[in-house]
């Protein structure tokens, strides 16, 4: 085990993508001043979406690590969107 | 294959490090010492929740008042289901079995993360307490029932919070267990221990820690939106506020129901190691057997629903649910079948394990069937909050996962131990608890299926005779545990002492002393090719 190679990131890659989210979370509180109707929502998961794919991949490491646990990863992401599209069988469907 | 020689070592039940006495257990990471910390917790809780349901047969020996009023049976059925679920039959099997025997079986020295297990521990211990406190304080029991719907469990006048959190606590505990079996079952394997020979129990651990992880979360979030609800009136749930209680029930059930999974899956494991130990035989179908176990673990994440067919959901959720409820039971179904084929033409030892071992396969399959009839919509609405489905989980809960637990407490009882206990007494706690447990919950079968309503601490004459039958059963049904636990506790210290491998049993758990040394192997076993298989 001591022999795996353990991937070093620089630091710059890390400054980068701090503030590659720190603008992020900017542009979701700016993006509330329009108004967008029922897209609000979507707008701010969809920039929640882009950060938590930046956490994952460079803070968490999967983009370095072994493709298996990207799939593990990814897995545990379709089981949270197979539930909430279950869930919605029930809201969207309701008389 | 090397087999370790540490005879001479000091057992792990004698070792002396850095604390002593009770310190040398409660701050030990051993995993084996862990395991046995849950063992006694989890042991004393039942014997508390066990009284709780003792009392609640008695009050419904005859209609109308008898021991409790109807606020204290509401306390009564609510604690007793908080401690059973939560407290014993979640953490169950993996925190006692899993801790103890997983590193073994795989041909490791301890889990992956001994501090973290340990730490498990503690909040196990702390979610006790915190729900104890809700008990012994404030203003009343919580009167809920186990699951805390919406919107009463923000509206009751009873200490509810402490008990929220106790379980939210308890979660936590339950996360880390499953994190640390994952990491270990992947990173901790010894060389040529290859994920197709490790053994069942490992596999369904391994499907477990999955459950554990990912659906706990869910209820930690909802517990805590009640909360919230609770204290400052959020609106999530509160149909008042705009909310949904639905949406309570869908978050409740999402974790929930997986959690049955956490209960069974485990103790299906058990099985899988007894069962072929005394047919004396491999056992049938040992690929059939992970997939089912994956297909468990996968398909249960998406039938929640069946819970919720009276509570207004639409109409295509309904039929959605009902049609994926009856997947899981083809998984379910080839275990049954694996177990079944493996005994058949085998030499079959007759002992106290492989006893709990059958009437497992037979509870399980009462449970299981009657299982489907709450599974079908149609069938479902008429025996909804009756005393069928009470029934139909203490045959699933109880049943499966109980007698499964004393099945893998005797059988892994030398190995723990180095003590064999009496067998003739823990044969005979055997046959009278099962005609004990047979005698208390086949009646509320038929009283559900008559229309007696479940958590009810009166009822109508019609339902007297079956009643008094039931409640006769706990009574014999408590005897049984009594000469059960009496003979384990007594067995540990006068028992004889057990050899390395009393049951002929093939896991690598059987190649170390009994009781395993601190580390269990001198030397990290090496599983050659040929070997076995699988275990
Ligand atoms: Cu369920």
């Amino acid at each position: 085990m001591s022999e795996e190679k353990h991937h070093i990131v620089p630091y710059k890659t890390y400054l980068v993508i701090l503030l590659v989210l720190l603008v992020l979370t900017f542009v979701s509180i700016a993006i509330t001043n329009i108004e967008l109707g029922e897209l609000t929502v979507a707008g701010a998961l969809f920039f929640a979406t882009v950060k938590t794919f930046l956490v994952l991949t460079y803070f968490m490491h999967l983009k370095y690590d072994k493709p298996y646990i990207r799939i593990m990863v990814g897995f545990v992401f379709a089981i949270f969107l197979v539930v909430i599209i279950i869930t919605f069988l029930d809201y969207y469907y309701r008389a | 294959m090397q087999t370790t020689n540490a005879n001479e070592e000091v057992n792990y039940l004698e070792y002396k490090g850095k604390y002593s006495g009770i310190w040398g257990w409660i701050f030990s990471t051993d995993h084996k010492r862990i395991g046995l910390l849950y063992l006694y917790s989890i042991a004393i809780m039942f014997v508390v929740g066990a009284f709780l349901g003792l009392a609640m047969k008695l009050e419904l020996i005859a209609p109308g008042k008898t021991i409790m009023n109807a606020a204290t049976y509401n306390a009564t059925f609510t604690v007793h289901g908080v401690i059973m679920i939560f407290m014993i039959v979640i953490p169950g099997l993996p925190a006692v079995f899993g801790n103890f025997l997983m590193p073994i079986m795989i041909g490791a020295k301890d889990v992956a993360f001994p501090k973290l297990n340990l730490l498990s521990w503690w909040l196990y211990v702390a979610g006790v307490l915190l729900i104890l406190t809700a008990l012994l304080f404030g203003p009343g029991v919580p009167d809920t029932g186990w699951t805390f719907y919406a919107p009463y469990s923000f509206k009751t006048g009873t200490n509810l919070l402490p008990a929220i959190f106790g379980a939210f606590v308890l979660g936590f505990s339950s996360i880390l267990t499953g994190l640390n079996f994952l990491v270990t079952i992947h990173r901790l394997r010894a060389p040529g221990m290859k994920w197709l020979k490790l053994p069942l129990f490992v596999w369904t651990l391994y499907g477990t820690a999955w459950i554990q992880l990912l659906a706990t979360p869910v209820v930690g979030i909802t517990l805590v939106l009640v909360s919230l609800e609770r204290v400052f009136g959020i609106g999530v749930f509160d149909p008042v506020l705009g909310g949904d209680p639905v949406l309570y029930q869908h978050l409740f059930w999402i974790y929930s129901h997986p959690a049955v999974y956490i209960m069974i899956l485990p103790a299906m494991g058990a099985i899988s190691e007894i069962i072929p130990t005394f047919a004396q035989k491999g056992i049938f179908g040992y690929k059939a057997l992970i997939i089912s176990t994956m297909a468990i673990a996968f398909v249960g994440y998406l039938v929640w629903g069946h819970h919720m067919y009276t509570a207004g959901m639409s109409g295509t959720a309904q039929y959605y649910f009902s049609l994926l409820t009856f997947f899981v039971a083809i998984p379910s179904a080839i275990k049954v079948f694996n177990w079944i084929s493996t005994m058949y033409k085998g030499s079959i030892k007759l002992d106290t394990p492989f006893y709990w071992a059958a009437s497992f396969i037979f509870v399980f399959m009462i449970g299981g069937l009657t299982g489907l009839v709450l599974g079908a919509l149609a069938t479902n609405i008429y025996v909804h909050d009756t005393a069928f489905v009470v029934a139909h989980f203490h045959f699933i809960v109880f049943g499966g996962v109980g007698f499964s637990f004393f099945g893998a407490i005797h059988y892994w009882y030398p190995k723990i131990f180095g003590k064999m206990y009496d067998k003739y007494w823990a044969n005979v706690g055997w046959i009278v608890f099962f005609i004990g447990f047979m005698t208390l919950y086949t009646p509320m079968f038929y009283l559900g299926m008559q229309g007696m309503p479940r958590r009810y601490y009166d009822y109508l004459e019609e339902f007297h005779g079956g009643n008094i039958l039931s409640t006769f059963g706990s009574w014999i049904m408590i005897t049984g545990l009594v000469i059960i636990i009496t003979n384990l506790i007594r067995s540990a210290r006068k028992g004889e002492k057990a050899g390395i491998n009393p049951w002929g049993g093939k896991t690598l758990e059987w190649r170390v002393p009994s009781p395993p040394p601190l580390e269990n192997w001198d030397e990290i076993p090496v599983i050659g090719e040929e070997e076995s298989k699988y275990f």
